[in-house]
């Protein structure tokens, strides 16, 4: 186990550390990390990276491989373009989370603010609580699960991410729609609770949406609009 | 970018310590606005029947025994000035708008950063940190402050254009965003009889509260109604003589966290400006939902 206190260690020689290759599969232990920014960015290596407090914006940015968990909250920005590995919260998150992520889980077990999963592109999201609005807006691909309620325009310009909401949908965006919850995406939705430690949750009460498909391509009869 | 700072102190033993809580939390978002930084204190409330009023002068070789003769003069031997570099803190038995008015006549050189009962209002351009120390800001006590940290977008970088601002007596409000329909509504709030002192975006903010204020509107009210009326950015945070509240915009683009314990309630652009106070680890954290009023008056807990 590596500590590392923030207190009287800057987040520089933190992130450094974790780009070495001679950590690999080591444990890191952060402290005191009171808000500050960038903390446990770009982390290259299978390492488990625990963060003993609330962080602030960017923490996790551009994550492979590695664990990383906040004992906390977490500010804006929280794993964005995440590659792979998995991001966990036990409080909540602030704006554009897990924005443009590629791949990985991120779990928040707590609330997130507006625009959660904005853009992303292969991630998995998991929120035990509830998202802000404009979340999943442009989502590309991945998929993504709100036990709790959703804000304003879910979902809006969707490409093929999945989305499933325990609770109530205050609207949708553009183009996103309700689908039918088929055996599969049932499946689905269980082994990515499970994965996110919360099977216990009850799934059969979820919805699910996607894209209609129809901002794919140029309409003739919209034309008039431009 | 511009940092904003909120604190409200519910347990009267803590009020000795306002100023050096709120040093702590504007040091931290220095980073935000390293162009200039303000900070509004309500403490040491005038007599009944006296009015507060802080002003802010060209430099700080301004003849400041000349005006406190002249204020004593006009009215009166218990007219008392207390200087702070280039601002001073004027407490004569009068009422306010009535030292306002004399003050725009007879010292239009002078601005008038805030006046009422309990509110001082002290901004300067260039470092927070150095202005925490200038005006030996860790020394007030005090029932709730705001500070201000500024990255000029909008406006010139001047002391004047520095927030926090305040139009209404004991009412002041810093600001992080940007407002769009400022220009249309200033005029329109001129026409009303509210004053403003720069050409600045926030002051309008602040001018439109007066309004609504003088209208009857309750802080609340006041807010409601300046949701439906101001376009644009925001983070508000805003100070009246015994209240204190915060809200951000329908869209929510401009950060903000709040916490609160048994002892205070607290407001920053970012966390880490709240983490040194005091039992942080057990406060109630959370970020606010776009468009709500978050509000505290003392004695209503």
């Amino acid at each position: 186990m590596i500590t590392f206190d923030l207190k009287n260690n800057k987040v520089r020689n933190l992130n450094q550390s974790l780009h070495d290759s001679s950590s690999d599969n080591a444990d890191f232990l952060v402290t005191n990390p009171n808000g500050k920014h960038s903390v446990a960015v770009a982390a290259m290596y299978a390492t488990n990276i625990t963060i003993d407090g609330h962080v602030g914006y960017y923490c996790a940015g551009m994550n492979q491989q590695a664990a990383v968990t906040v004992k906390g909250n977490a500010g804006s920005g929280l794993a964005e373009n995440m590659m792979s590995g998995s991001v966990r919260v036990t409080g909540n998150a602030s704006q554009y989370c897990a924005a443009t992520a590629h791949g990985g889980m991120v779990v928040i077990e707590g609330d997130t603010a507006a625009r959660c999963g904005i853009s992303m592109k292969g991630v998995d999201i998991v929120v035990g609580g509830s998202v802000g609005h404009m979340s999943a807006f442009m989502a590309q691909s991945g998929r993504f699960v709100i036990c709790g309620d959703a804000g304003d325009a879910l979902g809006d310009s969707l490409y093929e991410a999945r989305i499933y909401v325990g609770g109530e949908v205050k609207s949708l965006g553009a183009d996103c729609i309700e689908k039918p919850m088929l055996a599969e995406h049932q499946a689905e939705l269980k082994s990515l609770l499970k994965l996110a430690g919360m099977g216990a949750v009850d799934s059969s009460t979820f919805k699910r949406y996607g894209s209609q498909r129809k901002l794919y391509h140029f309409n003739i009869d919209h034309a008039g609009e431009y | 970018m511009c940092g904003i700072v909120g604190l409200f102190i519910k347990n009267p033993e803590m009020e000795a310590d306002l100023g050096k809580h709120l040093s702590h939390m504007l040091a931290e978002m220095s980073d935000r606005g390293p162009d200039s930084a303000g900070a509004a204190i309500y403490h040491d409330p005038v007599k009944a029947g006296h009015a507060k009023v802080t002003v802010l002068a060209d430099g700080e070789d301004y003849p400041w025994d000349t005006l406190s003769q002249e204020l004593q003069q006009a009215f009166g031997g218990e007219a008392a000035i207390a200087v702070h570099r280039d601002h001073a803190v004027l407490k004569i038995p009068a009422q306010a708008g009535d030292v306002q008015n004399w003050l725009l006549q007879n010292h239009a050189e002078l601005r008038i950063n805030s006046a009422g009962e309990t509110i001082e209002i002290f901004k300067g351009k260039g470092s927070p940190v150095d202005f925490i120390d200038n005006f030996k800001l860790a020394g007030f006590s005090g029932t709730h402050a705001l500070g201000h940290t500024r990255m000029a977008t909008e406006s010139a970088i001047t002391t004047e254009h520095s927030h926090p601002f305040s139009t209404g007596l004991d009412l002041c409000l810093v600001h992080n965003g940007s407002l769009s329909n400022h220009n249309r509504l200033r005029q329109e709030l001129r026409k009303r009889g509210i004053r403003f002192q720069t050409d600045n975006d926030s002051e309008v903010a602040a001018g439109y509260l007066a309004w609504r204020l003088q209208e009857g509107d309750s802080l609340d009210q006041a807010l409601e109604n300046a949701l439906d009326k101001l376009d644009g950015f925001y983070t508000f945070a805003i100070g009246s003589k015994d209240g204190f509240a915060v809200v951000v915009d329908p869209i929510g683009c401009k950060p903000a966290v709040m916490a609160e314990t048994d002892d205070w309630a607290a407001m920053a652009s970012e966390f880490r400006a709240i983490a040194t106070l005091p039992g942080v680890d057990n406060a109630r954290i959370w970020e606010p939902t776009p468009a709500k009023i978050y509000s505290w008056r003392r004695g209503e807990q």
